[in-house]
């Protein structure tokens, strides 16, 4: 089995792996990190959104193999010295969820998409939540928590 | 997901040769489409060639009257590409809409044209603008390329190294997304430039992407919504399954050819 190496929150992470492995199932199985959650079977729910090298994919169509030497953060990498992100304090202050399940997947969206549009709008934080699925909340606070937190990081 | 064996060549001339050595292998570009079919079993490569780390293969270059942009550059680099959105908006539009912000991230132009799944976006946009298709071997017209459903002239040891698209001096696309999935029910990419008019339908066809020349002429005569707003499209030869219709089809290519003919004037 093939050796690799990941940089997982700020630390260094090796492990041997099945080529077949997914990035989620590494992450959650062999590294125990199990904020990184997997809502479905064909890659639509976006429960499993980490940032690799900087920016949001679907851990879940990602082999770990190919993780070998990036950089990898997952919802357990957001909180800094036992402060949350601008994110989770978000999500907390506007009741962003209610099951809890889509919430690592939704946050770790929102941290991406306020890198790259800082200066969000209702109608562009719908659009962009596209491929995360929630079955509680009608995304209504969701949305409400991804501006709050926009503006909190301007 | 099956045993295969995983390969990261480091130059594009190492993944054509074992392209071309291995048993049964298929490439991994962004994977979008490729791992989650891995995942339900429904694909047994005995090789993945892992081209998704290849340098080489992601860049966006503006040459004179056209754009070049390397086969594994992603779609979310394409939708924010100064050089795309000056040259032709309608295609840094076309790869914004593809997926969602995730499968942007990693999705690329050379995966998506190779796969040719006939609810993509980019087959419609290589179709109307009258791409020329570089390979590892020789350079494919794209009216030549897409050969039918999940079909292109590539050859099994054959790499997509860019894609060069001239400027048009009118261009854009319409697509109404099925709404659990997505994928275009219908995407119509319209677009007029020295190579003539064209209009390219995605989604729809039973054979793929494929031009709708009733419409091209009529807009060879004018170019305004209303050219096309009364063609009534045949359903013969287009999908009909669980989402819609083929006579459902057949009126939305009108809607969304009239819907990119108007978005091309403002």
């Amino acid at each position: 089995m093939p050796a690799i190496n990941v940089n997982v929150n700020g630390k260094s992470a090796s492990g041997e792996v099945e080529t077949r492995t997914l990035l989620a199932d590494f992450l959650r199985n062999s590294l125990g990190l199990t904020g990184t959650h997997v809502g479905c079977d064909t890659s639509q729910c976006g429960a499993c959104v980490v940032l690799l090298d900087g920016k949001a994919v679907k851990s879940c169509a990602v082999l770990a193999v190919q993780a070998d030497g990036a950089e990898v953060t997952t919802v357990e990498g957001l909180e800094v010295d036992g402060e949350l992100h601008p994110v989770q304090k978000a999500f907390r202050e506007h009741h962003g969820l209610q099951c809890g399940f889509c919430t690592p997947g939704m946050m770790m969206t929102a941290v991406d998409l306020i890198r790259r549009k800082p200066d969000l709008d209702e109608h562009t934080v719908r659009e962009e939540l596209e491929g995360n699925l929630c079955r509680c909340t009608g995304y209504h606070n969701i949305v409400k928590a991804v501006l709050a937190a926009a503006e909190d990081m301007r | 997901m099956y045993q295969f064996n995983y390969i990261r060549p480091t130059t594009l001339d190492d993944a054509a040769a074992q392209l071309g050595s291995a048993d049964d292998p298929k490439l991994l570009a962004g994977g979008q489409t490729l791992i989650p079919t891995l995942k339900a079993r429904l694909a047994m490569p005995s090789d993945l060639i892992d081209i998704s780390a290849l340098k080489e293969l992601a860049f966006i270059r503006a040459e004179g009257d056209a754009i070049t942009i390397g086969a594994g550059t992603t779609h979310a680099d394409v939708s924010v590409s100064p050089e795309v959105l000056k040259a032709i908006p309608a295609l840094a539009h076309l790869a914004g809409m593809i997926g969602d912000p995730a499968v942007r991230h990693r999705g690329t132009i050379g995966g998506s044209i190779a796969n040719n799944d006939p609810a993509a976006d980019y087959p419609g946009a290589c179709l109307a603008l009258d791409a020329k298709i570089h390979t590892t071997k020789r350079l494919i017209e794209a009216d030549k390329f897409f050969t039918g459903m999940f079909e292109t002239a590539l050859e099994p040891d054959e790499i997509i190294k860019e894609v060069t698209f001239p400027h048009p001096e009118k261009a854009a696309y319409a697509k109404f997304r099925n709404p659990a999935s997505r994928y275009a029910m219908v995407g119509v990419f319209v677009a007029k430039g020295p190579w003539g008019i064209r209009v390219a339908v995605t989604g729809a066809g039973q054979n793929g992407v494929y031009r709708c020349e009733e419409m091209e002429a009529a807009l060879a005569k004018s170019w305004t919504p209303e050219a096309v707003a009364n063609i009534k499209i045949a359903a013969k030869g287009l999908n009909s399954d669980m989402h819609g219709t083929a006579e459902y089809r057949a009126h939305l290519i009108t809607v969304m050819a009239k819907r990119a003919v108007e978005a091309s004037l403002t």
